[in-house]
Formats: structure tokens, sequence, C-alpha cells
């Protein structure tokens, strides 16, 4: 029963991964960046939803539709500010630039807020749900639905419309999209947008599971999703989802099992062992570099 | 014995054959041209005589050594060296470094000799950097020697590239459409040079070129690649008369 | 010979001296003004801390500046180093200043060890991943010395000599420099070098790639390691803590405000980055908003085309030079 109990806590801190994972992957595949600031747009999504709550008193769903478009701006702004510019600069400059814009959002969330987490209500209605003896909380329920939900959406976006495909053919070849009339800029915009809209979800799903949110909340939990990415294989929508169950279970049966403190040590040792021996991840596609 | 001889050589993408079944002999000093359309898998043929492919099928010797699975760096050392199609220089560092780094092998004193600043680290930087004037004077850009790289015009970076490896020392060179980009006048240059170099090197230069001229001008065979096959080779002047060969082009 | 190219060749013949005579001139001014007490105690407390992150910085532009792969672990390296030499001194009983220098040296052993560790799987990675994974390794250490019973555990390890002197940390620092310069501007490093500009190119022309990329990997190990025992023995503690994925970002933070492959400038924005939050008051809420401007801004001007062709134009009037001509042959 606590083997079940650990199983179904790994599954939510997955779910919340597996929506995170989406954004980098996302990116990645079109933008060929690993944008480092990710994981602090779940953030700057919790510290939106929790003032519009708090110092607003709007219904939840109100304040979680301005968390996304809060975050979905955000990101586009990040890109058209900080990333647009490096193109064609080197892989290093932008890695080193995304990490800058992350220490900034971090470092703005500090000065706002105080460096102090804060705890936060959860806004999910839903009481735990038993099955027997074993109970599941209404967070674990609503975020694993909701994951579920968006992968499905998600799926369906960019299979059936033309802004999806439009999505697939710029991250095959960029040059090429532009030569058939795709509009690129907008298609990498709108791939910021929505990456950082499913962040806002994961910040808020993140911050109702744990019951507390400060400025460095994005932070680990992004890298440990980028983690869960390259896992499921970078590029690959699915990958990402499975990358994030896999990782959150891990994380959740090496908590319970081995240490505590050294989860997150296991956690980077997966990732590490993944890409010496199997650097496309899961379902990732190998690629032959041009000469 | 051949300098460079392949046996049925071959790689395929996912399925897709780019080489098959490729065969070729370049004798010591020969000026040899690797020609056909685009897209007919010329450049596949010198990533896999470079080691930057590995054969899926077949194999290949320079001078009688065996080739196959060597990385690129281990098969420069054995005596092969090249050009790249999208020119590769080391953009950030000076025209004379370029050159010196095709030494790297050539420089003996250890890592310590470096550090320390040994006598045998001002001894072989200064014989080198002779070495290296030189290797620049034969492509005329002695002058430029102090420049970034990447600040030279198109053309200069072509030949820098040429330098760079022909200070590797090697037995067989490749070069990957040289007048690329070149305007005629400065290709009639790019010809003279070639030849000069294959007579004072005394090494065998296999060349991929669209360039006609140059192709006639100075290649003494050459292989027609279309579609990752061997189409037509034999002497220059014959296979660019042959049937085949001129549908294959004017038929693309 | 033109008199410009004259002047040039005799400024490289005697560069190396005169930054020596610099070196020694600013060692002794420092001892005087300390002699003198002219050094406040907060002026003084700042000394070593700023040699400590010259060698971390200039450390680090081998792998990152020179080499051209972004690491975020230096400050993993460092703690190796820095927990393998303070445990060391509290079992080695001889006088200073032998203590030091075989704890410095062992700290530096034991550093670049993890380095060759990490360097040899880390080969088959590039870009994004590597930082990544240098990161996961700098997170992992952390959390196995937090773990661990003789390291103190997350409560650190106290009780530390406190034997780092300005003398030993300025050699330190001094010995780092110069080695490190030496090695980028040797064959070794020509190859370092040409392998961060093409490393596809580098390979054709026959270097031997993954030996050159551990080699790097190693040597910035060393120093990181070396920089962690001063470290500790200056403050006389240490906690796993003081080497998070911050303390690397900071250290990346001066080799990116220094110019990433330029040594003098690492040496420069080192002090300036250690200086500047304890010369502003209240600066310290700030720094990682300071931090953040820095990358983005230096990487941003940096792709910039217009930015360049005005460091460029500046660059050439400093030496008097043609805009087209000789932007620096070395990038010192």
């Amino acid at each position: 029963m606590e083997f079940i109990s650990q199983f179904i806590n790994g599954l939510n801190v997955g779910s919340i991964y597996a929506l995170i994972a989406l954004g980098y992957t996302m990116v990645y595949g079109i933008a060929k960046m690993l944008n480092f600031a990710h994981g602090d747009i779940i953030m700057v999504g919790a510290y939106t939803v929790y003032v519009c709550l708090s110092s607003a008193n709007m219904p939840a769903f109100a304040a979680v539709l301005i968390g996304i478009v809060v975050c979905s701006l955000l990101g586009m702004v990040i890109e058209k500010i900080a990333y647009k510019p490096l193109r064609k600069a080197s892989p290093l400059a932008v890695l080193i630039t995304a990490i800058g814009v992350s220490y900034f959002l971090q470092s703005v969330a500090q000065l706002i807020f105080g460096s102090r987490e804060v705890s936060f209500q959860s806004i999910i209605p839903l009481g735990a749900v038993s099955i027997g003896e074993l109970k599941i909380s209404g967070e674990a329920v609503v975020t694993m639905a909701v994951t579920i939900l968006i992968m499905i959406l998600l799926t369906l976006f960019i299979n059936k419309t033309k802004a999806g495909s439009a999505m697939l053919a710029v991250s095959e070849d960029k040059a090429a999209a532009e030569l058939m009339g795709i509009n690129v800029n907008r298609t990498i915009s709108l791939t910021f947008a929505i990456g950082s809209g499913l962040a806002a979800i994961a910040g808020v799903l993140y911050a109702c599971s744990y019951g507390f949110i400060g400025p460095y909340m994005g932070s680990m939990t992004g890298i440990k999703a980028f983690v869960a990415a390259v896992l499921g294989g970078i590029g690959s929508i699915p990958g990402a989802m499975i990358g994030g169950i896999l990782l959150g279970i891990i994380e959740s049966l090496s908590k319970a099992y081995i240490s505590t403190r050294l989860s997150d040590a296991i956690v980077f040792g997966v990732l590490i062992l993944v890409l010496v021996l199997r650097p496309s991840g899961i379902l990732g596609k190998s690629r032959t570099e041009k000469v | 014995m051949a300098l460079l001889e392949t046996k049925n050589l071959g790689i395929s993408f996912g399925g897709l054959r780019a080489v098959d079944d490729f065969n070729i002999c370049v004798e010591n000093e020969q000026l040899y041209g690797l020609i056909g359309p685009n897209g007919a898998g010329k450049t596949t043929v010198f990533n896999l005589l470079t080691g930057v492919y590995k054969p899926t099928r077949g194999s290949f010797f320079l001078d009688g050594v065996k080739l196959n699975g060597k990385t690129p760096s281990q098969i420069n050392q054995a005596g092969i060296a090249r050009t790249f199609q999208n020119i590769r220089l080391f953009k950030k560092l000076s025209v004379l470094d370029n050159v010196m780094a095709g030494f790297h092998n050539d420089m003996q004193y250890s890592l310590a000799a470096g550090i320390l600043r040994l006598p045998s680290y001002y001894k072989q930087e200064k014989v080198y950097k002779e070495k290296a004037m030189e290797l620049l004077k034969v492509f005329d850009l002695q002058n430029e020697a102090e420049y970034l790289a990447q600040n030279l015009p198109y053309g200069k970076q072509r030949k820098l590239e040429i330098a760079r490896a022909l200070a590797t020392g090697p037995k067989l060179l490749l070069l990957d459409e040289p007048a690329a980009g070149m305007n005629p006048h400065e290709t009639e240059e790019l010809m003279k040079t070639i030849r000069f170099v294959r007579d004072t090197f005394h090494i065998a230069i296999l060349l991929i070129e669209h360039d006609m001229n140059l192709v006639t001008g100075i290649c003494e065979e050459v292989t027609v690649l279309n579609f990752g096959q061997e189409l037509a080779k034999g002497k220059t002047d014959v296979v660019l008369n042959d049937p085949k060969v001129i549908t294959a082009y004017l038929g693309e | 010979m033109k008199k410009a190219e004259q002047s040039k060749v005799m400024w490289n013949k005697y560069k190396p001296f005169i930054w020596a005579a610099a070196a020694v001139v600013i060692y002794i001014v420092i001892m005087l003004l300390d002699g003198f007490d002219m050094l406040s105690r907060h002026q003084k407390s700042l000394l070593i801390p700023i040699l400590v992150n010259v060698i971390l910085a200039v450390s680090l532009n081998l792998t990152t500046g020179f080499l051209g792969e972004l690491t975020l672990g230096h400050a993993g390296f460092m703690s190796v180093g820095a927990y393998a030499g303070c445990l060391l001194s509290l079992s080695l009983d001889i006088p200073e200043p032998f203590r030091i220098i075989i704890c410095l040296v062992f700290g530096g052993l034991v550093a670049a060890v993890f380095g060759l560790i990490i360097g040899v799987p880390v080969l088959r990675l590039k870009g994004d991943y590597l930082a990544i994974v240098t990161l996961a390794f700098g997170e992992i250490i952390r959390s196995v010395i937090v773990n661990l019973e003789f390291t103190g555990g997350a409560a650190g390890l106290k009780g530390i000599p406190r034997s780092t002197t300005f003398t030993i940390a300025f050699l330190c620092a001094a010995i780092t420099i110069v080695v490190i310069r030496n090695l980028v501007y040797s064959r070794q490093g020509l190859a370092i070098r040409s392998i961060r500009d093409n490393r596809i190119a580098a390979e054709s022309i026959g270097m031997p790639v993954s030996k050159y990329k551990v080699l790097a990997f190693v040597i910035a190990a060393f120093f990181a390691g070396v920089a962690g025992v001063l470290y500790g023995q200056n403050l006389g503690h240490l906690s796993p803590s003081d080497f998070d994925y911050n303390k690397s970002i900071e250290i990346l933070v001066i080799v990116v405000l220094g110019g990433m492959g330029s040594l003098t400038g690492s040496v420069i924005s080192a002090i300036v980055i250690t200086v500047l939050p304890e010369v502003l008051r209240g600066a310290d809420d700030y720094r990682m908003l300071l931090y953040a401007v820095v990358l983005i801004v230096m990487m941003i001007l940096n792709a910039s085309p217009k930015a360049q062709e005005m460091k460029a134009n500046l660059a050439a009037r400093f030496r008097r030079r043609k805009p087209d001509g000789v932007p620096g042959g070395k990038e010192e």
C-alpha cells in the first residue's frame, strides 16, 4: 500500500514535470535552444495567480486564466528581447543569455516578494478520493487529469491545425519552411507562448500540490523537467510525457526508499546515465551532423 | 600499387543508399576529378574517405593500409587531408595560427615544455612559424598572416583552407569545390596553384568541382557520380564526351 | 619594417616581463600599505576572496572561453578541492607554509581526478547537454557532501587551520595565470582554441580532439580545486551551500564580463565583481539582478554587428591602427 501511494505521488509530481518538459521540448524542437528560463516561468505563473487570488480576490478560474495569459506574453517578450537577436550567435551565447534571463526573473521576484516562501492555499475544490485503504488527494487527481487533457489537446493542435503543421515544418528545417511561405518568426513566438502558458498551469498545479510558492521554486523544478525532456527524447512530445512521469516516479520512490536528501543526486544520476548511454532519449531521433 | 584505392565503398542513411559500390584508383601525384550533378554523393565520398562517416559497405586503402573505421584524426595522420565545401576555418584565429594548427602533429614539444616555456618550445615554434610563412607565400597570403581568418575575403579563405590542409603533410589532398564562388580570373589562378602544389609537394589531389573549365584544365582522370553510383570514369576528355554523362548533366 | 610593426614586435617580446614587473609592483604596494596599516580590516578581508575569484575565473575561462564548452559545475570542482585540501590539513601536523602547500597540491589533484571522471563521459556531449550535465555533477557532488559523515554533512566542516596568507594566494593566482596563458599559447592551446572554432576542421587536420577536451577539463578542475583550498583555509570553515549552482554562475558572470577568451579581462572582472557588492551599500540585494543583466547584455552586444564594429573601431583607435587591420592577432 505504501508503495502504491508513493507511486501515485510520483505520478502527481511526474505530471507536473511532464507539463514543464513539454515547454522545453517544443522550444528545443523549434528554436534549437535550451530555454533555461522556462522553469522560472512556472514561478511567475504561480505568483501571478497568487496575487490575483489574495490581492484582487478573483475567482480561481479567472486567476488561472490571467496567469496563463501573463506567462504566454512573458514568454513571447523574452524571446523577442533576449533570444531573437541571438539567432545567428553560437549556442554558447544563447545558453548564457537564457541563464541570464532565468536569473533575471528570479531576482525580480525576490525584489518584489522577498526571498521567503509563502504558503499557497490550494484552489482545487476536489477532496481526497478513497479507493479501499488508498487515499488519493484531489490535487493529484486534478493534476493527472489536466496533464492528460493537455497532452491530447496539444497533439491534436500540432497534427490537425495549420499553425501546428507550421511548427513541425519549422522544427524540421527553418530555411525550407521560410521558403514555403511559413512565417518563422510568428511560429517561434507562438511556440514560446504555448510553452509558457503550459508552464503557468504547471506552476499553479505545483503550488496546489506542495502548498507554497517562492522565487526559486522554478529553478530546480525546471532543471528536473529538462532532465525529463531529455530522458523522453528532446523534441518529442510524447517523450516529454513519458520522461516526466518516469522521472516523477523515480524521484518519489528514491525519496521513500533510499534517501530524501539524495533524491536530487539520483535524478541527476539518471540524466547522466541517459546522456552517456542513449543521448537521444527514449523516443528521440538521433541526427547526423551535416558536414 | 595505387595511392588511394577503394573497394565497393558504400554508405546508407536509413535505407537510402547515398553512395554505392564506389571504386576509385588514384595514383601518386595524380590530379583526379570527382564530378556529378548536385546530390550525386560527391561530398559523401569525401566524408567517407576522411572518416566523418563510417562506411556501411566496402573498404578503402591508402598506400595499401586499410583505413576503414579510423577516426578523422587518424586518417589525417595516415596522409589524407581535405578542405570543406562550406569553408571551415578557425575563424577567430589568425591566418598564421590556422596554418600553425596544421603542423600540430609535426610539432613535438610536450605539454610541460609549452607551459614552462622550455627551449624546445621556442625552437620548434620558430621553425614551424617559418614553415607556415613559406606555405602562406605559396598562396600569396603572407601579408595577411596576422589577420583573423574571418576577415579574409572569400577566395582567400578557400586558399587558406588548402594551406592548412597542406601543413599536415598529406599524401593525398581532397578539395571540395575549391573554385566555388570564384570569378574566371581567380579560377585561372587557382588552377595554376593546384598544379604548383602537386608539383612542389609531390602529392595526389582528388577534387570535387562543378566548374568544367577547371576540371578539363587540370584533371587527368575523372569519375562521374550520379545518384550515388559511378556513371563513368577514365580520361577526362573521353568521359566528358560520353553521351551518358551529357544526359546526366543536361537531364537534371 | 614599418614603425608600428616594429613597436608591436618589441611589445610582444617584452610583454611577459612587463606583466611580471607589474605583478611584483602590485604585490609590494599592497604589502607596504598593509605594513603601514593603511588598509582597513574590511579592505584586507577582500584581498584573498578577490584572488580566489581570479583563479576560478581564469581556470573557467580555459574551458568556457578557450575550449568553448559551457560548464556550470565549476563550483563543484572547487568544493571537491576545498574539502580534500582542508580535511588533509586537519590531520597533517607539519609547519606552515609546507602544510598549506601540500594541501593546495592535494586539493588540486583530487579536483583534477574529478575533472577526469566528469570529462570523459562528457566528451560524447556538446553544447546545452554538456552544460546541464556539468550542472548535474555539481549538484550531485553537493548532495553527496551533505550526506557524508567525515565532511561534516550539512553543518559543514569547522576548525580548519586558517593558513591562507595574502602572499600564498597571490602566488597561486600568479601561477594560475602564467600556466593557463602559456598553455593557451602553446601548440596544445592552439588545438584547444581550434576545437572551439571548428571541431570538425580540427579533427580533419589530425588533432586528437577528445584528448584536448579532457586536458582542458582536468587543468581547469585542478585550479578550481586550488582555489577551493585557499577559500577554506581563509575562512576556517566550509559549508556545502557555499558551492552551489549560484557560485558556478557567479564565476561564469566574471568570465563573461571580462570577455570569453580574455585572461586580462577575467582578472579585472574578478576584482570588479568581488569588490562592487561590498562597496555599494545595499547592493547585495541587487547582486543577482546585476549578474542577470551582465549575462544578457554582454551576449546581445557580442552578437550585434554594430556593437562589434564599435568595439573594433575603439580598439583600433586605442592602438592607432586601421580598423580593418589587425584587431588583435591574439585574444588577450
